[in-house]
């Protein structure tokens, strides 16, 4: 393990480390990039991760599953619905729960609030990484609606905790309907203003086009999900590909930038045109969701200590998919008929999409970082994991150490299991 | 002769206060419209004043690996030299202060000398972040050297061919004399297009967005500054501040030197004031277009882009205006 001082600093005659982070005003959640610049340009990435590790996954297999359901809210502040639809979705295939119709269509509408509230703070951040601090206050402040919206849906401007194993645990009433209807109408209209200002400003657009390329070939090779891989010309939507919640009535189509641009070429350019399109496709999801919206109950069953008990009862594997503004989000959960779960792992889009970062900066200049590091709209916090730390070290678990440590650990069950 | 000399130097602490005060007020009004333009409510005008105050309680940290001499001496060279300036400028209307002891090819090489510092600073703070935005700001400073050296010379010969026998480097002259009363239509165009070369100019001079490839926060973490705090931090602080009042004072003595009290009919120390004032209005005018109006409209560039802005657009723009220019001359001689 490198020390922070050694890598900065001149390395040749013509050729600079730099190091980005863990705290620098490029990147919102710590990560480390280190850099070999020769004058501008980038010849050699490389990051380190796991500088945000806080262990809740460990956490959860202490807690029952519905209180894993507010700790899996505070892995992600802005996907926190991503991660309880997901969890649901695992806990729910486990124990074999229906999920009634509204309940789905409640959750779908709440989520997709969420990707345009996601995608707005975005494309803010991202005008902000390129110096045009007017674009990203502009941003902000189109993005105050859906929060006082989600706000009357919910309680809550950020974390929702709307969603409950079996269904939600709020209803929607008229009142909320027309909000609802009004902020897709407003978010419609808003996303064209946004892509005037965004796809239209001649410096964006020089400063974005032709930036941070991630081919198709890379693109699939590497695994990049949600708008990363839809921007470099790979139609992959969790919406799409396996419908879930009230996804299969809407009909959705992953978007693509040569529907917007009439051309895909896989860079930063791009990323900004398929998000922002993307906050009208939330709109009209939302709007048929409000339209179709059928009646009933909103949840399997009311009572939580009912619904443990039920729990307590199961045994299974599952998982959970949902996409995830930043891409798929992917939940497995062991239940093995005991109050807290014998396994609980998630497995955020960003570390599929952070290795996408290496192609993307190869020959970059250096004033290009920021914003290729933001098109990927990374989310530090939810893809941290195995780091140990202690007095005097720090490790992070390599591929030879998980290795022996599985081998270690399916050794020990073995044992465990013979009569 | 020796009275004359002790009013010039009792001038130079007041025109220095001044300056200074004018600035960071400049500075506040700068951080409000800003904020307005991006629909924020910003920050008091007194803002900048509170910041500078702060700065100067703060502890003012060298780094270790810091030429520590040169990083601890060029922000009082930038301060001082900027405000240095100002006595060769016709500010508030006045007549310079050190009228006759050095002219506008004279200011121009004193701009530089703030953006040196900045550079050496940047260099010997031992910081990689610095060292990047110190090229930056370098390279930076090598592309609008020329549009502006073009400016100021086409400024100059329009005066002198105007004029025969006066100093047309003077900045005194050049702004008792309006270039724009000694030209043709062609000319006028030409005078335009420099103006518009000047005013691209002083984004770049300041340091603003989409020049401010130097600082560049979100890439290179405030680049030559990086490493600067307290008072050496406050007086870079100042004299960016007291930069905008002088390229603003350049550019209207340039190209904007008209008096209001002699078309209103004021005289006596009435006239003086009515001048005064709106030499403040012009001023607030040339640091809006070339500043605050920028910085909030527009992207930052690569460092790669503004080479190109200043060396290729910019230098074509005064090039072409001079152009037209002799062309006005050639057509008037024959």
């Amino acid at each position: 393990m490198r020390k922070a001082g050694d890598i900065i600093g001149q390395e040749s005659r013509d050729t600079y480390s730099i190091c980005v982070g863990p705290v620098h005003p490029a990147l919102k959640e710590p990560v480390r990039l280190n850099l070999r610049v020769r004058g501008e340009r980038i010849e050699h990435v490389d990051f380190e991760l796991s500088q945000v590790h806080r262990g809740i996954e460990w956490m959860g297999t202490r807690r029952n599953p519905i209180q894993i359901l507010y700790l899996s809210e505070r892995i992600c502040g802005i996907c926190n619905i991503c991660h309880t639809f997901a969890f649901c979705r695992a806990v729910e295939s486990i124990a074999g729960i229906e999920v009634p119709p509204r309940a789905r269509y409640i959750r779908t509408i709440v989520a997709e609030l969420e990707r345009i509230h996601s995608h707005i703070l975005w494309a803010g951040v991202a005008a902000h990484e390129l110096g045009f601090d007017s674009a990203m206050h502009y941003a902000f402040r189109a993005r105050e609606k859906v929060l006082d919206v989600i706000e009357n849906l919910t309680g809550n401007r950020i974390m929702k905790a709307i969603m409950m194993i079996g269904g939600v645990r709020r209803d929607m009433d008229k009142g909320q309907a027309r909000l609802v209807m009004e902020a897709a109408d407003f978010y419609s209209r808003c996303s064209r203003k946004l892509e005037k200002i965004f796809l239209g400003d001649p410096v964006i657009k020089s400063r974005t086009r032709d930036t941070g390329i991630l081919t198709r070939h890379d693109c699939l090779a590497l695994c990049s999900v949600g708008p990363t891989a839809r921007a470099s010309g790979v139609r992959k939507d969790v919406r799409q590909d396996e419908p879930y919640g009230a996804y299969p009535d809407v009909g959705v189509k992953a978007m693509t930038p040569d529907e917007i641009t009439g051309e895909t070429r896989g860079d930063v350019y791009d990323r900004i045109a398929v998000r922002l399109r993307e906050i009208k496709q939330s709109a009209d999801i939302i709007g048929r969701c409000v339209k179709d919206m059928p009646e009933g109950k909103i949840a399997h069953e009311d009572k939580a200590n009912v619904l443990l008990g039920e729990l307590r009862g199961v045994q299974g594997e599952g998982i959970g998919r949902h996409e995830a503004p930043r891409g798929e989000v992917f939940h497995y959960v062991k239940l093995v008929g005991e109050e807290a779960p014998y396994s609980w792992k998630v497995r955020a889009p960003t570390y599929n999409n952070l290795l996408s970062w290496i192609p993307m900066m190869l020959g970059a200049q250096i004033a290009d970082i920021p914003v290729i590091a933001a098109s990927i709209d990374p989310c530090m916090s939810c893809t941290n994991r195995a780091v140990v730390t202690g007095p005097g070290r720090r490790q992070v678990l390599g591929q030879d150490m998980l290795h022996d440590l599985s081998v270690k650990r399916t050794r020990e069950l073995r044992r465990g299991l013979r009569p | 002769m020796i009275e004359g000399l002790l009013l010039r130097t009792a001038l130079v602490p007041i025109i220095a206060c001044a300056g200074i005060l004018l600035g960071l007020l400049y500075r506040g009004l700068d951080r409000v419209l800003v904020a307005r333009m991006q629909s924020r409510v910003g920050p008091p005008v007194t803002q900048p004043f509170r910041d500078v105050k702060k700065l100067l309680l703060k502890e003012n940290i060298v780094p270790r690996d810091a030429v520590g001499w040169i990083f601890n001496s060029v922000p009082v060279i930038a301060l001082s030299v900027t405000v240095l300036i100002l006595l060769y400028l016709p500010f508030i209307g006045m007549e310079p202060v050190l009228e006759g002891h050095g002219d506008l090819i004279l200011v121009i090489y004193l701009l530089l000398i703030p953006s040196l510092a900045l550079v050496l600073g940047g260099f010997s703070s031992g910081s990689t972040y610095a060292t990047v935005g110190a090229q930056r700001e370098m390279v930076t400073m090598m592309s609008y050297e020329f549009p502006l050296a073009v400016a100021s010379v086409s400024i100059a010969w329009i005066i002198s061919a105007a004029n025969p026998g006066i100093a047309a480097f003077s900045l005194g002259a050049i702004a008792m004399n309006p270039a724009w009363a000694a030209v043709g239509p062609l000319g006028l165009l030409g005078l335009a297009l420099l103006l518009l070369t000047m005013l691209a100019v002083m984004p770049g001079e300041l340091g603003v967005a989409p020049f401010d490839v130097a600082e560049a926060e979100t890439e290179i973490a405030g680049g030559v500054l990086v490493e600067y705090s307290g008072r050496n931090l406050a007086m870079f602080y100042l004299a960016d501040a007291v930069k905008a009042v002088v390229l603003g004072t350049i550019v209207i003595a340039l190209f904007l030197p008209w008096g209001i009290a002699g078309s209103l009919g004021i005289t006596g120390m009435a006239a003086v004031a009515a001048d005064a004032i709106f030499y403040l209005v012009k001023l607030f005018i040339v640091i809006f277009v070339g500043s605050i109006f920028i910085r909030a409209a527009i992207a930052r560039f690569r460092i790669t882009q503004v080479v190109k802005a200043y060396w290729g657009y910019a230098t074509f723009v005064s090039l072409l205006g001079l152009l037209l220019i002799s062309l006005d001359m050639l057509s008037r001689l024959l």
